[in-house]
């Protein structure tokens, strides 16, 4: 029977989770605690999410101690989420950059929080097919970060099952970049190289990267409590370029996070830019 | 909007207008085979959109596909093939033959409306 886990449990992956990632799962939806974390308790033979907890109780330092930040934290994500940014990207946002980029014919491009890989791989698509001069031409680079380990080993191979390739991705596309592989749909390497993938926890220093064009951070900061996204924000800040396009999800806004920042409007579709000093 | 569904399936075609229905289609039209899917073009004219059914009697999808493409007249409705067939070369038949998007079974709610989406229909 697949019954609630004990409050004291709930709170305790809550201020885990909180402690590792800064997210803040709130607490109405403990019901992910069940749903998420009794698959790990069943692998490790725990018996149950309670079983589980105590686990973690007891031995703080063990390596299950990541396995649930990460399975708490991973984000449902699909190819080309929210058509009219990708529009906005294609025809707008990226032209324009490339045009301003000919002299030093370099484009930096982050995926933020990437999970699976859709994002960093529908970049590298909509870059391969509008843009191929620039991407057999150029340094582009298109940097792919996650807090999960799980998750970007996940997106480094590229392989979807037929769910999640139904899902957002244009048919061209998927029969141009993709192949199958014993029922699965895995990225061709045309693609998957143009992508660096890199371990990183947006609350800690992000060392090594360079100045972005574009940096998509989307369905992130609604995670966030106000001061992390603040802190989270001015490191955006400093990371951008002052003519570079951050991108955030539908229902997210830097507005009363931080007034450097000012909305761009392309139709149906908004990106953040660097207010000039 | 209007949609046009062709597949042999009743209970698909119920799943696909409740869907559409959702997605505030006014106009939707229901062939069971690519034959009466062209009756229906001839006598109501094209729709917005038609989600179409690959392996149906009498007429199949990929050859009403290609039926629709041979008249200009029908040049302003998109096409998504939702069939079983879930392998890149089908896909390809279907695109060369001139469907807009490829939609493979089973479906949900999100990954119809996401073709849509792609297309401009939603």
């Amino acid at each position: 029977m697949m019954g609630s886990p004990d409050p004291s449990t709930s709170e305790f992956v809550r201020r885990l989770v909180h402690e590792r990632s800064a997210i803040v799962i709130d607490a109405s939806k403990d019901y992910l605690v069940q749903s998420r974390l009794a698959p790990v308790a069943r692998d490790a033979g725990l018996g149950g999410v309670d079983g589980l907890v105590e686990h973690l109780r007891r031995q703080p330092a063990s390596p299950l101690r990541d396995v649930v930040v990460d399975a708490m934290t991973t984000n449902e994500t699909s190819f080309f989420r929210d058509a009219a940014q990708w529009e906005a990207l294609a025809t707008h946002v990226l032209p324009e950059l490339i045009e301003r980029r000919r002299a030093q014919r370099t484009l930096t491009l982050w995926s933020a929080a990437c999970s699976s890989g859709q994002e960093p791989y529908s970049i590298a698509m909509l870059m391969a097919d509008r843009f191929p001069r620039v991407v057999a031409e150029w340094n582009v680079r298109i940097v792919a970060s996650d807090l999960s380990a799980e998750m970007l080993g996940r997106a480094a191979a590229g392989r979807y099952s037929q769910l999640e390739v139904n899902r957002g991705l244009p048919a061209p596309y998927l029969v141009r970049y993709f192949r199958q592989v014993s029922g699965q749909w895995e990225v061709r390497d045309e693609v998957r190289q143009l992508v660096e993938f890199r371990a990183l926890n947006l609350v800690e220093p992000w060392p090594g990267l360079p100045p972005v064009d574009v940096l998509c951070m989307r369905n992130v900061l609604i995670y966030f409590d106000a001061m992390t996204k603040r802190r989270v924000l001015s490191r955006v800040h400093d990371v951008l370029r002052p003519d570079g396009h951050l991108m955030l999800g539908t229902a997210e806004s830097t507005l009363y996070s931080d007034e450097r920042f000012r909305r761009v409007e392309f139709g149906r579709a908004t990106t953040y830019q660097r207010r000039t000093a | 909007m209007r949609a046009l569904i062709v597949d042999d399936s009743r209970a698909t075609r119920a799943v696909l207008r409740r869907l559409l229905h959702g997605l505030s289609f006014d106009g939707i039209a229901e062939a069971g085979d690519g034959r009466q899917a062209l009756e229906e073009l001839s006598a109501n004219g094209p729709a917005d959109v038609a989600l179409v059914d690959w392996n149906m009697p009498v007429m199949d999808g990929l050859e009403f596909v290609s039926r629709v493409r041979s008249d200009t007249a029908n040049d302003v409705m998109r096409i998504v093939m939702v069939t079983t067939e879930a392998d890149a070369d089908h896909m390809v038949s279907a695109l060369e033959a001139g469907a807009d998007e490829y939609a493979m079974k089973p479906f949900t709610a999100a990954v119809i409306r996401d073709k849509l989406a792609l297309l401009g229909v939603v």
